[in-house]
């Protein structure tokens, strides 16, 4: 059993748990994905390791609360505890050891982003977050990536920030010059947008990958992502993966496997619908 | 029946000729209809007089061929001559000591191609139903409960074991009968590997499964869940913790066709597939969280128990058309006799001698079918079997909307690569003496990790064959 020790609500969606997860917050590395499970009956949920207290025993959880699932998992509070994590899984961030690197995330994609830019900073590298969001409350984790470098961040509205988006400040920087290394991470067509515009300054750009897994250990094969034209699985041999050879439409598409369970089992879990509650 | 039943007293003692003029009894089944719609267990098990009339066919060889069928080397005359004679807890103390996990092994062995085939009986009409006897005596052992086996004073070792399936939980019972401290790592949420993440629940209840495990941990094995070795601990982490090491994390990378097509919506491995039915209970969905694509027809390609479990899976779950495709024909394949005659009489499709080319799909990437070609046999290749050879011109197009991809599966690195060390061989599978014995001191191995995709009974073997090895490695160590 996994306690909760802290909670916050970082957007309107998005939400910060503290778990205890000793073992797992000592050894994790950058890039590192946990696989939750609330309890009983719960799905297998692939998260990211956003950050973690050696010293606490705690790792944190950032949570879009989308489905049934994240949204049952918000809902636990301080104290409570999640019954199974299993980790630290996949393989950790490709650091550069010196130079500058620019690190881009989008929405929730951001708190991905934020334990890079520490693997990042630890190795002396600069680091420059250009990190985005629909509005002011959809932005997350500004102040942690301000301690590891420069942080730009923008809003399609406007509301703070630049206006416009993540890619706009990016290409910004690039053009600059300087940037050794790109990370990105954020919805599909954030990061395919991203690819393609490192792709013409020849810039090493690092993605990480969110596909449907269940076991996370390479067992299942669900999490398929085409790589250059080649099958690799996101749980072992990501989910961090070279940008410009990633196949992002197969990887949109598969993403949408579930959609239709998804709504029903949240229309189930509202109470709209009486699918599988008669028995 | 239940533990208050009184015992039926014991037959009066029969002439070999009466013995052997007792014809086999037969399995009472669900009915094939019914049973293709839920997943409750198909086998309902034989009565205990059913079971003491089939014991009574055992002639009591003096050289027993059965028992060398047999990878655990179940003494098998002996627990049957004690359920013949109407002493099942002698049975069960029996068959308990020899086997640690008899629920399990009535119930997923493939008798008819180990003890069962030598059985003397079968030369001349049918074997006894030893299958079905353990299953029987092993699960009144379980609901009437039986002397806990003998356990050694402690001895102050510690052994880890990797991967609680078949080959792990074996291994961790015996070592800890010998009195030495054992802890269960297990990748999952839930021991029982195999037994729980791929056998589906018709066949093998997963109550039981718990049950079994319930047993190791009353004798005193520690099972820590959601370990993985490889990422959470290192092997040669463990080695600094623990006297011995016995590595069974199993074969568990799913092997796919390499056909286009193949990452299609609607493409699963048979590994993800079951887990999402088994593991999670999907068929439960949305009571339970974790769905799966129900197929209105679903395609299966291979022809082992593996691909026998997800066709009947497929079927429960509401398929229309459930269908196995496979390269050679029903004769070649290496799924169970049982599985096999269970799947054809709830209704599903052989499609025999056809090989897959590519997963064909819409424009919105589901799956439509699964275009194929018909194959006939050729010369016989290195396993003896007669290899598939294409037709040409034969190509046609089998309409489904999923496919699931049952064709083996082969090591998973996640732990090896954390020890350059240990030695492997081609395939990435450890090698391991007859033993279990690695190439590192203390480092034991076995079931499929050592020896490729095989049975649980084989694994359990490993396991029980490791144990002992173990013990032994331990005590030359002893200070």
């Amino acid at each position: 059993m996994h306690r909760i020790v802290s909670k916050a609500q970082l957007s309107p969606n998005v939400t910060r748990l503290d778990v205890e997860a000793p073992r797992i917050a000592q050894i994790r590395k950058p890039g590192q994905f946990v696989i939750v499970r609330r309890g009983p009956r719960a799905e297998r949920l692939p998260l990211t390791i956003a950050d973690a207290n050696p010293k606490a025993g705690t790792i944190a959880l950032v949570i879009q609360a989308v489905g049934k699932s994240t949204k049952e998992l918000v809902a636990l509070n301080v104290g409570e505890s999640i019954q199974d994590i299993s980790g630290p899984l996949g393989m950790p961030t490709e650091v550069i050891e010196k130079g500058r690197a620019l690190c881009v995330g989008g929405g929730v994609g951001t708190a991905v982003v934020h334990p890079i830019a520490q693997g990042l900073h630890a190795q002396g590298v600069h680091v420059t977050s250009v990190i985005g969001g629909r509005s002011k409350e959809w932005v997350i984790f500004e102040n942690e990536l301000k301690c590891l470098g420069d942080v730009v961040v923008c809003t399609d509205d406007g509301s703070y920030g630049r206006k416009g988006f993540v890619t706009d400040a990016a290409k910004e920087i690039l053009t600059a010059g300087g940037i050794d290394i790109v990370y990105a991470v954020g919805p599909v067509p954030m990061m395919r947008a991203i690819a393609n515009l490192t792709r013409p300054f020849g810039v090493h750009t690092i993605v990480s990958l969110n596909p449907v897994m269940v076991d996370g250990t390479g067992m299942c094969g669900g999490c398929r992502v085409e790589i250059g034209g080649e099958t690799k699985f996101a749980c072992v041999d990501g989910p961090e993966f070279d940008g410009h050879k990633v196949d992002f439409d197969l990887l949109a598409d598969r993403l949408s496997t579930y959609k239709t369970h998804e709504q029903n089992a949240n229309t189930c879990a509202d109470g709209t619908c009486r699918v599988g509650l008669q028995k | 029946m239940s533990a208050d039943t009184p015992a039926p007293a014991a037959p009066k003692k029969m002439s070999p000729k009466e013995r052997m003029a007792i014809q086999r009894q037969r399995m009472p089944e669900q009915d094939a209809t019914a049973r293709a719609a839920n997943f409750c267990e198909v086998n309902l098990g034989l009565t205990e007089q059913v079971a003491m009339l089939e014991a009574q066919r055992c002639i009591q060889c003096k050289d027993p061929k059965c028992v060398s069928g047999c990878p655990v080397r179940v003494n098998i005359p002996r627990f049957i001559d004690f359920l013949s004679k109407g002493d099942l807890p002698g049975a069960a103390e029996s068959l308990l000591g020899d086997n640690a996990l008899p629920c399990v092994t009535g119930r997923v062995c493939p008798q008819e191609t180990q003890c069962e085939e030598l059985c003397v009986r079968g030369l001349k009409g049918e074997p006894v139903g030893i299958g079905y006897l353990e299953r029987f005596v092993a699960d009144w052992a379980m609901q009437n409960g039986g002397r806990p086996a003998p356990k050694a004073a402690p001895t102050g070792k510690k052994v880890a074991v990797v991967g609680g399936g078949p080959a792990g939980l074996t291994a961790a019972g015996e070592l800890a009968k010998a009195g030495h401290d054992v802890t269960v790592y297990e990748a999952l949420h839930q021991p029982g590997g195999v037994l729980v993440y791929g056998i589906p629940e018709f066949r093998l209840p997963k109550q039981i499964v718990d049950k079994e495990v319930q047993r190791l941990t009353d004798a005193g094995v520690k099972i820590e869940c959601n370990v993985i070795v490889g990422r959470t601990y290192t092997l040669p982490e463990l080695r600094q913790s623990f006297d011995a090491i016995f590595i069974a994390n199993g074969a568990g990378l799913p092997v796919f066709m390499n056909v286009p097509g193949e990452n299609l919506k609607g493409v699963y491995s048979a590994n993800e597939y079951l887990t999402r039915v088994n593991l999670m209970a999907a068929y439960e969905f949305p009571k339970a969280d974790t769905p799966v694509l129900v197929g209105k027809r679903v395609a299966v390609v291979g022809g082992g128990n593996v691909a026998m479990d997800a066709v009947r899976t497929a079927k429960r779950l509401g398929a229309e058309v459930a269908s196995i495709v496979y390269r050679r024909t029903k004769a070649e394949m290496p799924a169970r006799a049982e599985e096999v005659h269970h799947a054809e009489q709830e209704g599903v499709a052989f499609e025999m001698l056809v090989a897959p080319l590519e997963v064909v799909g819409n424009d919105k990437k589901w799956v439509t079918g699964l275009k194929c070609q018909r194959m006939q046999l050729g010369e016989p290749d290195a396993s003896g079997r007669r290899s598939p050879v294409a037709i040409p011109g034969s190509e046609f197009v089998l309409d489904c909307d999923v496919v699931v991809v049952s064709i083996g599966t082969r090591a998973n690195p996640l732990l090896t690569a954390t020890c350059p060390e240990l030695k492997l061989n081609k395939r990435g599978n450890i090698e391991a003496d007859e033993n279990g014995m690695t190439s590192l001191p203390g480092v034991f191995a076995g079931g499929d990790i050592v020896r490729g995709a095989a049975t649980v009974i084989l694994a359990m073997g490993d396991g029980k064959r490791s144990a002992k090895a173990i013990d032994a490695y331990l005590k030359s160590t002893a200070a």
